[in-house]
């Protein structure tokens, strides 16, 4: 069996409540044994069918988990595809990722469910996820077959990218997915509140005269989707949550003791609807940048746990749907690849600690989609990161893994570099 | 003297030098449009091209005539954007416009930042000519260019801007002008129709056609577009007007020598009553003369000044 040895890195996992210098030894892609660095006498070098990473100096995690990537295949392949989109993971730390249903076709029956997942073992080089979608079409009208879509490997639901208007619909998703303990995960949005709105409604869509989409037009569906959660029990998650208000609501559904948890992006995290200010259209999403006093109240969500996890809405779009009129333009913004350097610039500025920062990325999207993933024990799945803290880099679009460039942070420094990722104990990424 | 930058995207990229400068000019080159020969040689050999995403009369018509008088060539293409089948991007038209060689680009477009976008695309200048809901530079510039004339200065004078601010980009562009000049400007309108944080570009709001107006030394009516109507900003046609219309009960609370200004086209009997907008106040027909002078001012201090 072949075997990996990371050397003295510093191992950090917060549900073992381990933060220290070790050795990880990998025997046939799970973990074998770790021992402290100090303590290990074994002599370690590399030979046939025996790798050694030297992560001295480096941070070694669980991989990183995100809950929330659109990878566009099928029917979408000029923007991204299984391939590209696991690449793009990969060069970001992740080693597990749920991918949307709103691909062409719809992710809302069982053979679509069975392509991507025999598409993501072919071509692809991490741990894919599918999502199957609530609506047979996403429609909103009628219920997929969950139990089916289970089956096939979804690990949750979700019409994400379309927002679920019929609130009775919303209510037998959740009840019924409880058969197959599925979570619903929500977009919240009520589009008769958002009408054509193209980014955050305030000074600034008033400075630019585009039209705005108001916090209430996602806080008013989280406060719906909330109280159907009471009225049925089922598990709703709220993907991309972005204003304050939003924040408030959930936060008293987790006191409540609701079956609730949350998301948040890493550019909602950081960015200010002034990102949009000069009309770039690769600071145009759903839901928009908000404001400063927003922003603030995603990042003591996070810090609190109200926000229980970090995921990155990963939305390629290609030049064509994006190099044209604001308003017209697609929304959605790629981010697989810069997450990690974000949420690190929380902890750097003292917002989160370390430990807590990995833990969005790792254990807490485990939790929340109920993967048994997130974590590195003895006879683990060895799903790592490896990332330089003290490097930094510069975002360059061009660079990118991802098929689409739609980045809102081309341009700037970020710290925390990923060096490796290895996935089942492969190296699916090592940086140039 | 000429502009800072090769573009005219907005007033408020404009800082209050800029802003005489074009007064200036536009006072200087008023009197080529009373002449018998209405032409000076100064910007011969210059193409221009209006390039009119959205349907104009005036604005297109002021921009041509402003070209001509001026020697320039001036080309229109009307594109209409209702089309379901999906033309040709901005950056392609601007690409193949800016091969043919042209001087400057007008352009009027029914989405918010496209100036913007075409001034990133060509290296010629381009000029705004209404964008979305966002600026109508040259529309703020007669405005200012019209109170100034019949006031002599605009610093210390109270603009009330009344209507649909929401959808206005002249009510945008007006704001900063008259603001950076040291006007203080008021807007009214519905609170459907204020949009949030307007405040912040250096106005004050109010719901009250009559605050607005009894303090005022000019008074601008903006368009009301009736579709709004179906969007439900206001319930019907003649409850806002009757709120927000100006007519003659209303203006005989304003200040004696209070001018009206409106950009046109005007709903007659909506947001102004005929006998205002006909009456001794109005000075709707004074901004349309004033456009052309400084729409040869724009034109002048892109293209032309450099070479004297």
């Amino acid at each position: 069996m072949n075997r990996l040895i990371i050397k003295g890195g510093r191992f950090l996992d917060p549900v073992a409540g381990i933060d220290g210098i070790f050795n990880i030894y990998v025997m046939g892609g799970r973990v074998a044994s770790f021992k402290p660095a100090y303590a290990d006498t074994t002599e370690i070098t590399p030979g046939p069918g025996v790798e050694v990473i030297d992560a001295k100096g480096l941070l070694v995690t669980p991989g990183l988990i995100d809950v929330h990537a659109h990878l566009r295949e099928p029917g979408f392949e000029y923007k991204e595809t299984i391939r590209t989109g696991t690449l793009a993971a990969a060069a970001g730390g992740f080693t597990s990722i749920l991918c949307m249903a709103n691909t062409r076709p719809v992710n809302d029956n069982e053979s679509v469910t069975r392509y991507i997942r025999k598409k993501a073992e072919e071509e692809g080089v991490v741990n894919v996820f599918p999502v199957g979608a609530v609506s047979v079409g996403q429609n909103g009208e009628r219920l997929t077959e969950m139990f089916e879509l289970k089956s096939a490997g979804c690990v949750a639901v979700s019409d994400d990218g379309m927002p679920i208007v019929d609130g009775g619909l919303m209510r037998r998703a959740l009840e019924y997915s409880k058969i197959c303990d599925l979570p619903v995960i929500s977009h919240a949005e009520d589009p008769t509140l958002a009408g054509s709105g193209a980014m955050n409604e305030g000074e600034v869509s008033t400075r630019l005269g585009l039209k705005g989409i108001p916090g209430a037009a996602e806080e008013s569906v989280v406060a719906r989707d909330i109280a159907l959660a009471r009225l049925t029990g089922g598990r709703l998650h709220i993907a991309h949550v972005s204003t304050r208000g939003s924040v408030e609501l959930i936060r008293m559904a987790k006191e409540e003791g609701l079956k609730v948890t949350a998301e948040a992006t890493p550019h909602h995290l950081t960015l200010t609807d002034e990102a949009v200010l000069k009309y770039s259209t690769n600071a145009k999403m759903n839901p928009p940048l908000r404001s400063s006093g927003d922003v603030e109240a995603l990042r003591k969500g996070l810090k609190d746990g109200t926000i229980d996890c970090v995921a990155t809405d990963h939305a390629p779009q290609s030049i064509m749907e994006k190099d044209i009129e604001f308003d017209r333009a697609a929304n959605g913004v790629v981010g697989i690849e810069t997450a990690f350097s974000l949420i690190y610039g929380l902890v750097a500025e003292g917002l989160l600690t370390l430990n807590e920062a990995v833990s969005a990325m790792t254990i807490e999207p485990a939790r929340a989609m109920g993967l048994d993933k997130g974590t590195l024990r003895v006879g683990s799945a060895a799903d790592i990161a490896i990332i330089d803290l003290a490097k930094g880099w510069t975002v360059d679009p061009a660079k990118l893994r991802s098929k689409s460039k739609n980045t809102p942070f081309a341009g700037m420094t970020l710290k925390g570099v990923v060096e490796k990722t290895i996935v089942g104990g492969k190296t699916v990424y090592s940086r140039e | 003297m000429r502009f800072k930058g090769k573009d005219l995207l907005g007033i408020e990229d404009l800082d209050a030098s800029d802003i005489d400068l074009v007064l200036s000019t536009a006072e200087s080159l008023r009197e080529v449009s009373e002449r018998e020969i209405k032409k000076v040689p100064t910007l011969r050999g210059k193409t221009i091209i209006n390039l009119f995403y959205e349907p104009s009369t005036r604005t297109r018509t002021s921009f041509e005539i402003a070209a001509k008088r001026m020697s320039a060539d001036a080309v229109n293409i009307s594109v209409s954007t209702s089309s379901v089948v999906k033309g040709e991007t901005i950056k392609d038209t601007a690409k193949n416009l800016e091969a043919m060689k042209p001087d400057c680009i007008v352009i009027r477009h029914s989405a918010s930042g496209v100036p913007m976008m075409l001034a990133n695309y060509v290296k010629c200048s381009v000029v705004n000519a209404g964008d979305g809901a966002h600026e109508h530079p040259s529309q703020a510039l007669l405005d200012m260019l019209t109170v100034k004339e019949k006031k002599g200065a605009i610093a210390g004078l109270k603009l009330s801007i009344i209507g649909d601010i929401t959808h206005s980009r002249v009510a945008r562009s007006n704001i900063y002008g008259f603001t950076k000049l040291g006007a203080q400007v008021t807007v009214a309108g519905p609170p459907t129709m204020v949009p949030p944080g307007i405040e912040k570009l250096g106005c004050r709001a109010t719901s009250s056609m009559d605050d607005a107006i009894k303090d005022a030394d000019v008074i601008m009516m903006l368009r009301i577009q009736l579709e709004r109507q179906k969007e439900s900003f206001f319930p019907s046609v003649r409850e806002y007007s009757r709120l927000y219309g100006l007519d003659e009960a209303k203006l005989n609370r304003a200040k004696k020598d209070v001018l009206i200004l409106h950009p046109g086209p005007i709903n007659r009997g909506v947001e102004v009553s005929s006998e205002v907008a006909d009456g001794p106040h109005s000075l709707i027909l004074d901004q349309v003369t004033n456009g052309v002078a400084v729409r040869m001012a724009i034109f002048y201090l892109l293209l032309g000044a450099a070479k004297e």
